[in-house]
């Protein structure tokens, strides 16, 4: 039931995780999902029809807070932590248009 | 804050010239001595530095070590000693954190490339607690890349060996805590467990891991792998020591919004009560789906665990989990779908290594493939697919829903037992570079892991024995949410008895 894998649908994967792939690196992932989407196809067995599914495991709901503000110490370290120069607390980065 | 007639339950122990190994005795009973004031934090935490410097060469645990903060924060413990002022039970003693929990004394890289130069600019709430509570920070230890894995051979920083057998993984993800406490480089260590990464690795290195439930302890400042599994938990000798860090690290928190507002008992003191009436389940037909994997030294030691819970007063019951059998699938298609998410943060921009790109795209797309290791790479391909459109009812609503019936059956369990005994994988260490060669292999490393990380449970690995040829073997006793204090003394009672 599963299909199998091709290097272009690696590719394709790749690139909407923006991780771009080699071919050869692509080639090289293909059997092994083929492989990992055949073992997990195995719940395709399970009888689940009127079973609700389980997002989290602690039943809380709607956990909130009062919207106060705390003062932040580190700004010069959070920006510090960016590779890309920073300029009045803020980072620079290639343009987007 | 306690003074230093603070008493603990303390066990007799064999009398030892005090400076003799030092580093091999028990949290318990470093804790004890230091608040006797017959040794100091700092000698203790010298003769851990000591161990280190002689041992980790060997067994690469630490990705970082604090020497220089350790023996300061070691000399402001003794300073609280001798004024009195002891911060908690803890005080004093020297860990080691998983490298994926954020510290502001030193780099937290999540043994990834893609952070390894990385500064946290903030605590994560789990260390902030232990560092009020007077724990001393020796350094972070070596995951799997991101946590990914089960032998800590994917950190991009050289895999973690095995104390007991340098050609043989520690088991992961948790592999550089778990050699850390087993080659008496600290009192104690905190990993992560998501899938088992507390209690596999435990299990290889002949500790104590504890996994807590779902909630039990914050993940804030922990770095995300799979944010409806992710926990946080100790690594020590014993159960004894995991109950004292544990008290110290649980609690709801404002920054966790899973954090429920459960209780946090005084964990170090519900270890004595006899297990006498206590039901443990054992699951045989979910272990005999599995048994042609399941190595005969594993299964002797399964049954000399049964006996010796049998001679502890607890009765032994079979039970029946349905669908456990299907949790490491369901899992593999939950965690990697999680994990796409999670992962999308790494973009070279805020944090972490970025590379230079004619645009915007093309730097993230480079940032990501030289960041990354390949088992990151794997799950967030195999999670943006479980999650794409035309799939994801297929693979990862299904697994969703599998899940569901997962949980049921543990409720069902309840019913009739207590706690439940399986083992924690199907044979003890294996070497390295082993089952590497297909990923589908090191997933079903998982196979006794799995149902509890699905039902968000606690479960904790005990050293049970060893195999024929000195490798340590754990068992894992599983109990429903939030019922750590039950687990622990179970295992605590096992481990008096063995040792008596």
């Amino acid at each position: 039931m599963t299909k199998k894998i091709s290097t272009d649908d690696i590719l394709h994967l790749a690139d909407l995780a923006k991780l771009r792939l080699t071919p050869s690196e692509a080639a090289a992932f293909a059997p092994q999902l083929t492989g990992i989407l055949k073992f997990v196809g195995e719940l395709q067995k399970v009888k689940t029809k009127k079973v609700e599914e389980t997002s989290q495991v602690t039943g809380l709901q709607n956990v909130s807070r009062r919207d106060e503000i705390f003062p932040f110490d580190a700004e010069i370290e959070l920006l510090e932590c960016s590779p890309h120069p920073t300029k009045q607390k803020s980072i620079r980065i290639p343009r987007i248009l | 804050m306690l003074s230093s007639s603070h008493k603990t339950k303390i066990h007799s122990y064999p009398p030892h010239s005090l400076m003799d190994n030092l580093h091999r005795k028990p949290l318990a009973q470093l804790a004890h001595l230091f608040r006797a004031g017959e040794v100091s934090s700092r000698e203790i935490t010298d003769a851990f530095i000591a161990q280190i410097e002689l041992q980790d060469k060997k067994i690469n645990a630490f990705v970082t070590t604090t020497f220089d903060e350790a023996r300061e924060m070691a000399d402001a413990a003794d300073a609280r000693r001798k004024n009195d002022t002891l911060a908690s039970s803890i005080d004093g003693m020297p860990i080691a954190l998983k490298d994926v929990i954020c510290t502001r004394e030193c780099k937290t890289t999540a043994s990834s490339n893609m952070l390894k130069h990385f500064q946290s600019p903030y605590d994560a709430t789990v260390w902030s607690k232990l560092k009020k509570a007077g724990a001393v920070l020796l350094g972070k230890t070596n995951t799997d890349e991101f946590t990914m894995g089960s032998s800590t051979q994917t950190s991009a920083f050289g895999t973690t060996k095995n104390p007991h057998d340098l050609k043989r993984v520690a088991g992961g993800s948790s592999g550089g805590s778990a050699a850390a406490v087993a080659a008496g480089m600290c009192a104690g260590a905190l990993g992560t467990d998501t899938n088992g990464s507390i209690r596999h690795p435990a299990h290889f290195c002949g500790v104590t891991g504890l996994k807590v439930s779902y909630g039990r302890v914050s993940r804030w400042g922990v770095m995300p792998m799979a944010s409806s599994l992710d926990t946080i938990g100790p690594l020590a000798q014993t159960a004894e020591d995991c109950a004292l860090l544990l008290e110290q690290m649980a609690g709801a928190d404002p920054k966790d919004s899973t954090t429920p507002p459960e209780n946090v008992p005084t964990y170090s003191e519900k270890l004595e009560q006899s297990l006498g009436n206590l039901k443990v389940g054992v699951p045989r037909k979910f272990l005999d789906t599995f048994a042609e994997k399941i190595d005969p030294e594993v299964s002797r030691i399964l049954e000399s665990a049964e006996a010796q819970l049998r001679s502890l007063g607890a009765k032994i019951v079979d039970i029946d989990l349905p669908h456990a059998q299907y949790a490491v699938p369901a899992y593999y298609i939950i965690a990697p779908g999680e994990i796409s998410a999670n992962m999308a943060r790494y973009d070279g921009l805020r944090f972490g290594e970025g590379k230079k790109g004619k645009d915007l795209q093309d730097m993230y797309h480079k940032t990501r493939h030289d960041g990354f290791g390949d088992e990151v790479k794997r799950r967030i391909l195999i999670g943006t697919y479980v999650l794409s459109a035309g799939y994801s009812d297929q693979f990862y609503r299904q697994a969703q829903k599998v899940r569901t019936l997962i949980r049921q059956d543990f409720d069902s369990a309840w019913e009739d037992v207590d706690a439940i005994l399986s083992p924690v994988s199907p044979t003890p260490a294996f070497k390295i570079g082993e089952n590497l060669e297909d990923p589908v292999k090191m997933y079903l490393e998982d196979f006794f892991l799995s149902p509890s990380s699905l039902a968000g449970i606690c479960g904790i690995s005990v050293p049970s024995g060893k195999s024929k040829t000195g490798l340590p073997i754990g068992m894992q006793i599983v109990g429903p949410a939030f019922e750590e204090a039950r687990i622990l003394r179970i295992a605590h009672q096992m481990q008096q008895q063995s040792s008596s």
